[in-house]
């Protein structure tokens, strides 16, 4: 089975240890979770995970069932890219005297729609967010010039189709 | 510290009194109907041991000889009882000490609570003094776990946890207190619990799939029942008989849903797997449609999966979500608690007797008989066979025994010709292969049911990893039956080593001590067979006793266990020899 970018969504309580726990259940199958993200969800006191992996959506599927077996776990859900609008953001911290020095960089600046975070008299951050390849792209026309600092955020997705969370919360205060 | 959203149907709020949080721990194991736990103490959990000195009339403490015995004598209780097993232990090496029983009960689903005592709260992270991290250590080897650091949180997160092990697939729950939250005080007041919003236990049975199963199950010309613990967990022995008997559909089990049904039932045809029998493991991949419940297709079941069942049509009734598809690919998947599904399906099968099909299921196993239970069970050559002993343990026992297993070819030929009449009796190892289990599991069988006779059958080597437990016999006077059935060997290694790596015997051989003195140093009665003219009255004399008795019985040091699929074969492929 071929192998491909699935992004995991799981909406959990907040409980500690939680993380643990899941990513235990991807060290035991020797999966690399390539980006993790965890934030506040849609629903009041609901944690929402966001983890991205490469592998077969057959890994993916047992890997779902494992997840949403867990206690804290309301229900997770796997979804490929095209079934999500996704994206990341990276910051970057670049030495001020390249703005003047190296023409180029402000070229770069306007054309990847990056914003420009803090100016101080020794350096700058950009902003960027958007798709993985944009932000390598950005990355490697800079990276000539000099990067001081990079860093790029988890990935953080929004899936076409529903994922109904409330309804199960609902059915289960009305049981 | 958030803690879970628990469903409360029980509005009424009992009248709190003001109470420690080490009291409170015992209030709350009482309100779960516990009466007996197995533990050791030490330094971070001793103000429950405190209190468990105050409520000894109500609750008992059987002190183990190792935090490990203590796990596997709950697992024990645990299995023949149906209640959940409780163990408790100190921090650091106490609690590190549970693991091996928290990883043995999470794969073979035994309901266990355990509860360890951790370093104060303000001392969590400073490598203090048998500070470990208990919880990041269990994690994978617990249902859930819960670290406690306040004392109000106790009722709330015992009730999760009793609910937790219990419920749908049950397994094992770890609670870390903190020494503070032991010494604090709360206002107490118990609710059980029966809901986490989280977690849904057991799903509601789907109408439409038990349907489609039934008529799969109808048409079917060859159709064929493999039963696992589900039944047991389940209760569903009854519902499980009354199909096989109306639908004439031959039934086999897995070591761990031994017992479900009578081992004489005409239609119980064998244990399928590595060393189950033949016309079982055969057949299986020639039938037309195979029933899996409350199974889950684990490799020592399947062997190689890319040629397990392929011909057939698979249904399979579980109560884990999660083993759907895990494994073997399924065509109906029934969800939920078998008791309930089975009920709901039997309305549904017609009645039938596939007499053929059942007489190709009784011609396997003249060929098995032939060729390896005949010299198991009624040897000719000098040396003592393991078989023979299980054969004299079923007479003596009237086939009415709990059979406490350990690791290895001692497990795997009880399993095989141990008979049994009723359900809940056979207790072993099967998922982990926990050698050093039977011996402290007996102990809970036992303790779990005292109108029962308990015979641990062990191996040499299993035996002398838990051996220490025989001190909990001696000071408890518990009446259980152990078997040691000495090759000296690690056999089941031995064998592979023979048969897969040209009998270089690499720490396999053991030079052994008296066993029969080392139980006589327990004040147990002892007694050692080396020849066959002798076994017949020495087991009957130890099913006979009323006090604890120990039996050794020299049996032949290279015997090999047949049928025999070796690692990575196909099923069809099992060797008689």
């Amino acid at each position: 089975m071929e192998s491909k970018w699935y992004t995991i969504s799981v909406y959990s309580e907040n409980s500690v240890g939680l993380l643990n726990r899941i990513s235990g259940i991807f060290l035991k199958r020797h999966i690399n979770i390539e980006s993790l993200n965890v934030s506040k969800s849609e629903i009041e006191n609901v944690s929402k995970f966001t983890i991205v992996v490469f592998t077969t959506e057959d890994w993916t599927r047992k890997i779902v069932g494992q997840i949403e077996k867990q206690i804290e776990v309301i229900k997770a859900f796997y979804h490929t890219d095209d079934e999500t609008i996704y994206q990341e953001s990276a910051l970057f911290k670049i030495a001020s005297h390249l703005l003047f020095d190296e023409r180029q960089i402000q070229n770069i600046i306007k054309e990847s729609n990056s914003q420009i975070v803090t100016v101080s008299r020794d350096f700058f951050v950009l902003a960027k967010t958007g798709r993985r390849h944009e932000i390598d792209e950005m990355h490697d026309a800079l990276e000539p010039y000099g990067i001081m600092q990079f860093v790029r955020s988890g990935r953080i997705t929004v899936t076409k189709a529903s994922m109904p969370i409330t309804e199960i919360l609902a059915e289960f205060q009305n049981k | 510290m958030e803690t879970l959203n628990m469903q409360k149907k029980d509005s009424k709020t009992k009248k709190a009194i003001r109470i420690t949080g080490a009291e409170a721990i015992i209030h709350c194991l009482l309100e779960e109907g516990v009466d007996l736990i197995y533990g050791y103490p030490g330094g971070a959990i001793m103000p429950v041991y405190d209190e468990l000195y105050k409520f000894q009339d109500k609750l008992t403490h059987i002190l183990t000889r190792h935090e490990q015995g203590a796990t596997h004598a709950a697992q024990g209780y645990a299995r023949v009882s149906g209640k959940v097993g409780v163990a408790m232990a100190t921090s650091g090496p106490g609690a590190t000490n549970l693991v091996t029983g928290l990883a043995d009960a999470q794969i073979d689903s035994t309901p266990m609570v355990c509860i360890t005592g951790q370093v104060p709260r303000h001392l969590l992270g400073s490598d203090a003094f048998q500070e470990t991290d208990i919880v990041g250590i269990s994690t994978p080897v617990t249902k859930w776990n819960y670290q406690i650091t306040k004392a109000s949180e106790i009722p709330e997160i015992f009730a999760k946890a009793f609910y937790i092990a219990k419920s749908g697939r049950p397994g094992p729950v770890l609670i870390d207190i903190t020494k503070n939250a032991q010494f604090d005080e709360l206002d107490f007041a118990y609710e059980k619990c029966n809901g986490v919003r989280s977690y849904q236990a057991v799903a509601e049975p789907n109408l439409e799939a038990i349907q489609s199963a039934a008529e799969l199950i109808n048409n079917a010309k060859r159709p064929y029942i493999i039963w696992g613990q589900g039944i047991i967990l389940g209760e569903a022995e009854e519902e499980l008989k009354t199909f096989v008997e109306k639908s004439g559909i031959p039934a086999a089990w897995t070591i761990m849903g031994e017992s479900a049904i009578p081992t004489d039932h005409p239609l119980n045809v064998g244990m399928v797997g590595m060393h189950g029998n033949y016309g079982p493991n055969v057949l299986t991949n020639e039938c037309d449609v195979l029933i899996a419940i409350g199974m889950r297709f684990d490799d020592r079941v399947t062997g190689n999966l890319e040629t397990y069942a392929k011909q057939a049509k698979v249904i399979h009734f579980e109560i884990d979500p999660a083993e759907i598809n895990k494994n073997v690919k399924v065509d109906v998947a029934v969800l939920g608690d078998a008791k309930q599904t089975l009920h709901l399906l039997l309305p549904l099968i017609n009645e039938n007797e596939h007499k053929e099909w059942r007489s190709e299921f009784d011609k396997k196993y003249e060929e098995e008989y032939q060729a390896v239970i005949q010299k198991d069970l009624e040897p000719t050559k000098p040396g003592l066979t393991m078989g023979e002993v299980i054969e004299q343990i079923n007479k003596a026992s009237n086939n009415d025994a709990v059979i406490v297993t350990d690791v290895g070819q001692h497990q795997m030929i009880a399993c095989r010709y141990a008979k049994f009449s009723r359900s809940k009796s056979n207790i072993t190892s099967g998922g982990l292969g926990t050698m050093g289990f039977a011996l402290p599991a007996a102990i809970g069988a036992k303790q779990g049911a005292p109108e029962r006779e308990v015979v641990a059958v062990i191996g040499d080597g299993g035996y002398q990893m838990t051996i220490q437990e025989l001190g909990v016999i001696f000071q408890h006077n518990i009446p259980v039956k152990i078997v040691v059935l000495n090759n000296h060997h690690l056999g089941m290694v031995r064998q592979w080593q023979e048969l897969f790596f040209e009998s270089r015997y690499a720490s396999t051989v053991m030079t052994n001590p008296d066993f029969v003195k080392i139980a006589e140093g327990y004040h147990i009665k002892a007694r050692r067979v080396t020849e066959r003219a002798d076994l017949e009255s020495a087991v009957v004399e130890m099913i006979t006793s009323k006090d604890p008795y120990f039996l050794e019985v020299r049996v032949e040091k290279e015997d090999n266990v047949f049928p025999m699929i070796p690692s990575g074969a196909s099923v069809s492929d099992i060797r008689l020899k």
